[in-house]
């Protein structure tokens, strides 16, 4: 393979890395530090495309359109959580609701199924300016590494204070929380409304990047960012809030260079669902078979 | 009277509880609870499976609210109807599983920091600090379990013994107003359980814990505490001060039982601690 290639597929798988990096971000949030396999994802990753397009195209600063596709993210996750805590449906149902629903809700948004933002002034483009250079994927990859890090140090620093400790403790032990004092109720719906905000950042960097949002751009998000999470976790065995995080960051961005290789020698793109969900199998087979082999207790597999 | 209602920690009044009300399964399983427990009180309760005790413990830690007409009286403040998070703000509770007392993927020192902050709003502050290390230090060093070396550990590498004294650690860290022991040593080996006892027995005295302990074994009842409560189906059959208890053996409380239940003792294992 010639270097310009390899050179392309890192720096697409790098970009591309980073920028669904927030979705496997946010589903580590609630499926490992919650225990709650939320799937609005891929209903509010477009929610978050959708706000900031709209926004973009009628003009507003593509900053303050990224913030509003944050917070619709957030509201997202908030009505899952309440629906779950104050109506008492399953995590699973509340979410596979809300994914559902906002789909109907992302046409709305968007009064159509796609919007067009290659002429207007995204995040990106408002930046390169800025530097006096135009949009390039080294520029992409910069300031979504500098937003990466943010995100990371606010987390990692969220998740060790009292109320990160908290939301910990509500994936591990909710009946000991509400014991001690906590409202369980109140920390499932601030961790869904974190973990959907930063799926709503990705969709709108992701709507922004490849200069359109799509109504359907969300579909698989929530396997993406669980392999995510799952190679990163086969890779690091990770222990503690940070390096868990960075297993999140490095599974998906190995996650990127598997699709792009694949993407690269031929396959096709409806092929990338099944080829994810191969990944997801191997990286969870490996440590299984590992084990096997050194005749340690496996646990049984989990029904739910 | 009133200056006793005055004086007790925790009020229970008309309370009771029944379970699938209108239903074939309709349990009572409570009926018109009034207790006073005072300060410094440590009581025990015993009683044979469904006579309620644990229905009675669920309700002063607020895990259900009683029957209406029921009161639910903490320090003065009527807690009735209020979720069992706010009740922790007065209630420490030992549960009889180690596990689910602690937290097995965190570490002893975050479990004993969400333990701290027990009742209280938990912000942005760091969960853990020097000034707390020195407090979790001071409670784990008389354990005598080494617990104390092991902060950074997480609790799920702990024995089951080593996890019910964290347990217990952490229900009285903050210093609630009241300790509920719900049968915490029944799932434990009888040295262990022996241990987590005495360690218990120690906490209690030393921290003027107001306690309940609930337990199946009547010799234990007798052995503990300076009050001791009997139940059978959902009511108060006995209440025994400190005085009366010390004259007591297995053999009067067997009779007693008799007596006030009007029938015979037939809990095999309430009468297999009788050895």
């Amino acid at each position: 393979m010639p270097p310009f290639m390899i050179q392309g597929i890192l720096t697409s798988s790098l970009s591309d890395g980073l920028i669904y990096a927030f979705v496997a971000v946010g589903v580590f949030i609630t499926f490992r530090v919650l225990s709650f396999p939320d799937l609005t994802v891929d209903g509010s990753f477009v929610t978050g495309g959708s706000i900031s397009a709209i926004m973009i195209a009628a003009g507003y600063n593509p900053f303050l359109a990224t913030a509003c596709a944050v917070f619709g993210g957030l509201a997202c996750g908030a009505i899952t959580g309440l629906l779950n805590t104050k109506l008492k449906l399953s995590a699973l149902l509340a979410g596979i609701l809300m994914m559902v629903s906002l789909y109907s809700v992302n046409l709305r948004i968007m009064s159509g199924a796609n919007i067009p933002l290659l002429r207007e002034i995204t995040i990106f483009q408002s930046i390169a300016q800025f530097l006096g250079t135009s949009k390039n994927v080294f520029l992409v990859i910069g300031i979504l590494a500098v937003l990466t890090f943010i995100v990371f140090m606010v987390l990692n620093w969220l998740l060790h204070t009292e109320l990160g400790l908290a939301l910990r403790a509500s994936g591990d032990n909710e009946q000991m929380i509400r014991g001690l004092g906590s409202d369980t109720d109140k920390n499932t719906i601030v961790g869904c409304s974190l973990s959907n905000g930063l799926v709503g950042l990705s969709g709108a960097l992701v709507a922004q990047n490849q200069g359109f949002c799509d109504v359907n751009m969300g579909i698989g998000m929530i396997v993406m960012g669980l392999a995510a999470v799952i190679i990163g976790e086969a890779l690091l065995r990770p222990r503690g809030v940070a390096s868990m995080l960075l297993a999140a960051l490095v599974g998906t961005f190995v996650y990127r260079l598997f699709i792009t290789i694949a993407l690269r020698v031929g396959l096709a793109p409806g092929d990338l669902k099944l080829i994810t969900a191969a990944l997801v199998v191997v990286a969870l087979a490996i440590p299984y078979i590992q084990k096997k082999l050194r005749h340690e207790w496996i646990p049984p597999a989990v029904k739910l | 009277m009133d200056t006793k209602e005055k004086d007790s920690l925790l009020q229970l009044r008309n309370v009771s509880k029944i379970f699938s009300r209108g239903t074939i399964d309709e349990v009572t399983a409570l009926e018109d609870i009034n207790l006073d427990v005072y300060p410094e009180d440590f009581i025990t309760i015993i009683g044979s499976n469904g006579a309620g005790k644990s229905t009675l413990l669920n309700i002063i830690a607020g895990v259900f609210p009683p029957e209406s007409g029921g009161k639910v009286i903490i320090n003065q403040r009527d807690v009735t109807n209020l979720s069992e998070y706010k009740h922790a703000a007065y209630v420490g509770r030992v549960w009889q599983e180690p596990k689910v007392g602690t937290a097995g993927n965190l570490t002893i020192e975050e479990n004993l920091s969400l333990a701290l902050l027990r009742g209280k709003p938990r912000g942005l502050r760091q969960s853990l600090n020097k000034q707390r290390y020195t407090v979790f230090l001071s409670a784990l060093a008389p354990l005598g379990l080494g617990l104390e070396t092991r902060l950074s550990t997480p609790v799920s590498t702990l024995s089951g013994g080593q996890r019910q004294a964290l347990s217990l650690v952490m229900a009285t860290i903050s210093k609630p107003a009241l300790l509920l022991l719900d049968e915490h040593i029944a799932t434990l080996d009888p040295r262990t359980a022996k241990t987590v006892l005495n360690l218990s027995d120690m906490i209690v005295r030393q921290e003027k814990m107001t306690t309940i302990m609930v337990t199946h074994n009547m010799e234990l009842a007798l052995r503990y505490g300076n009050r001791l409560i009997m139940m059978h189906k959902g009511k108060i059959i006995l209440d025994i001060g400190q005085q009366d208890k010390q004259a007591l053996a297995i053999n009067d409380l067997v009779t007693a039982f008799e007596q006030a239940a009007g029938e015979q003792l037939t809990d095999e294992s309430i009468l297999l601690s009788h050895r």
